[in-house]
């Protein structure tokens, strides 16, 4: 019994990232995935193919986005992740767990400390600044894709700029409910030619895209796609001149910080009706109740 | 093949190709910007330390590498580059995912590159020119994404007809080149959404 644990506790250190090459990546996947993000920000808002890797944690995980953290980051990095905009739920724990193990860089819950900040489905609050990357988590890249399955007619149609079939959608969508349903992964114009998924952020969140400082690169794990917005580019979501884009509206306050003009979460307290609206962004939050 | 021919490769590959990864990245999303090169590399005497740093960080076994003439004939630039990169050298430019030109004049015509089609503009060339320097020559100003406004750069030696060669790379779009100037110590990049316009006088 005690040789057994003693054996255990002798293999046990060599499996703490020393056996890992810098980033978890092979070198050669990494020049892959960065000559894809070169193209990807040459072409802003095209998606470009790439040989996705299985990692060690299952698609719809971040696998896209994990992949092109891990790509560009470096020692000096300070690494911030989040989902939907906390960070502290289970898939940002354990994405900044893997790169403090894989990669030994400092980590941080604060918008502004963070060079690279991981995310799924949120932009922060807190404008981000030049020389900040932001990482998007992408399911489905193709924005044309609940129209069109065919991967071959999407292409094409994104080769030809027709974009006519996601403006129907949006039509029907005005005819049947009198405004755009649409509220998250709300389809965006890149520099005038592009049609893009935004990843599935609320539409609040789409006006930050816009002329943003940061880099914004996206990661499509399962789809293999990478695509990128390089800092002070035209971002326009798709909208009609009579039914111009809105974002979203809250009535009340966050319930913990009193902010208002930022995006909140509904949570339920009770079994009779109770909630309260909290801000998304927990870091942004902490920031307002210190500073009050 | 002598042991001093393959000298001077990345100290440390793994992060040395990091950060030198990192300046393109910085300099392609923010076009205009001078990104020091700064992992000590020592290529062969044509090639200068910030040419051959992207080089090793981009190319691999999977890539086509095309050198231009002073470059191909200069024995041990291609030899250098292979051993470090793993990267093939050929003699058709218009197979190279990379071109290296160290003497402008020798810049091939886009036409005659691949610039990607329609449906995949991004299987299209990215070349690395390597210029003296990037502030002393005549001011270019550019716009276009990841520029705020208008910037300017100023590299030299500059092919001749370079900006309206360039405006018809612009007109290609999706489709197009991109281009990384390399000087010994800082790069510069130009992707193919960058517009140019000369300053008068």
């Amino acid at each position: 019994m005690t040789a057994s644990n003693n054996l255990t506790h002798e293999g046990a250190p060599t499996m703490a990232g020393a056996t890992y090459n810098f980033a978890y990546l092979d070198e050669q996947t990494k020049r892959m995935i960065r000559r894809a993000i070169l193209k990807a920000i040459a072409i802003p808002g095209y998606q470009v193919p790439f040989a996705s890797r299985e990692m060690p944690m299952p698609y719809g995980w971040g696998t896209g986005g994990v992949q092109v953290t891990a790509s560009i980051i470096g020692p000096d990095d300070v690494l911030k992740v989040i989902d939907q905009g906390a960070d502290d739920t289970t898939n940002a724990v354990s994405i900044r767990a893997f790169f403090q193990k894989v990669a030994n860089v400092a980590v941080t819950t604060r918008t502004h400390e963070a060079t690279i900040i991981q995310t799924r489905h949120r932009i922060p609050e807190t404008p981000l600044k030049s020389g900040q990357v932001l990482v998007y988590q992408v399911p489905i890249p193709e924005p044309l894709r609940f129209l069109e399955p065919r991967e071959t007619e999407t292409r094409t149609m994104h080769a030809l700029e027709e974009y006519g079939l996601m403006h129907v959608k949006l039509y029907e969508d005005i005819a049947r409910h009198g405004y755009i349903a649409k509220t998250y992964a709300y389809p965006v114009k890149v520099e005038d030619r592009y049609v893009m998924d935004p990843s599935p952020i609320p539409k609040f969140d789409n006006p930050k895209m816009h002329m943003s400082e940061a880099l914004q690169l996206f990661g499509a794990g399962r789809e293999k796609r990478i695509y990128a917005i390089p800092p002070h580019t035209k971002v326009v979501s798709l909208d009609f001149e009579d039914h111009p884009f809105e974002v979203q509206k809250f009535s009340e306050p966050c319930a913990i910080c009193g902010s208002r003009g930022i995006y909140l979460d509904e949570v339920i307290l009770d079994d009779r009706g109770g909630h309260m609206f909290v801000c998304s962004d927990t870091d942004f939050c902490e920031e307002q109740r210190n500073e009050h | 093949m002598r042991a001093a021919d393959i000298e001077g490769g990345f100290a440390s590959p793994v992060l040395d190709s990091q950060a030198t990864f990192n300046a393109v990245m910085r300099a392609m999303a923010e076009p205009g910007t001078i990104q020091a090169v700064d992992r000590e590399v020592s290529p062969p005497a044509a090639l200068n330390p910030a040419a051959a740093a992207v080089a090793l960080s981009l190319c691999d076994q999977e890539t086509l590498v095309w050198l231009d003439a002073g470059l191909a004939n200069t024995k041990g630039i291609d030899v250098w580059l292979s051993f470090h990169s793993g990267a093939t050298v050929t003699s058709d430019p218009a197979q190279a995912q990379f071109l290296v030109v160290a003497d402008p004049a020798k810049l091939p015509a886009f036409g005659s590159l691949a610039q990607g089609t329609q449906e995949y503009p991004d299987r299209s060339t990215t070349i690395i020119l390597q210029v003296v320097s990037l502030d002393s020559g005549h001011q270019l100003t550019l716009s276009g994404p990841g520029i705020k406004g208008e910037t300017p750069l100023s590299p030299q030696p500059m092919p001749d007809e370079f900006v309206r060669q360039w405006s018809e790379n612009n007109a290609q779009f999706p489709c197009g080149v991109d281009l990384i100037l390399a000087a010994p110590d800082a790069i510069a990049c130009l992707p193919r959404t960058t517009r140019i316009h000369v300053q008068e006088g």
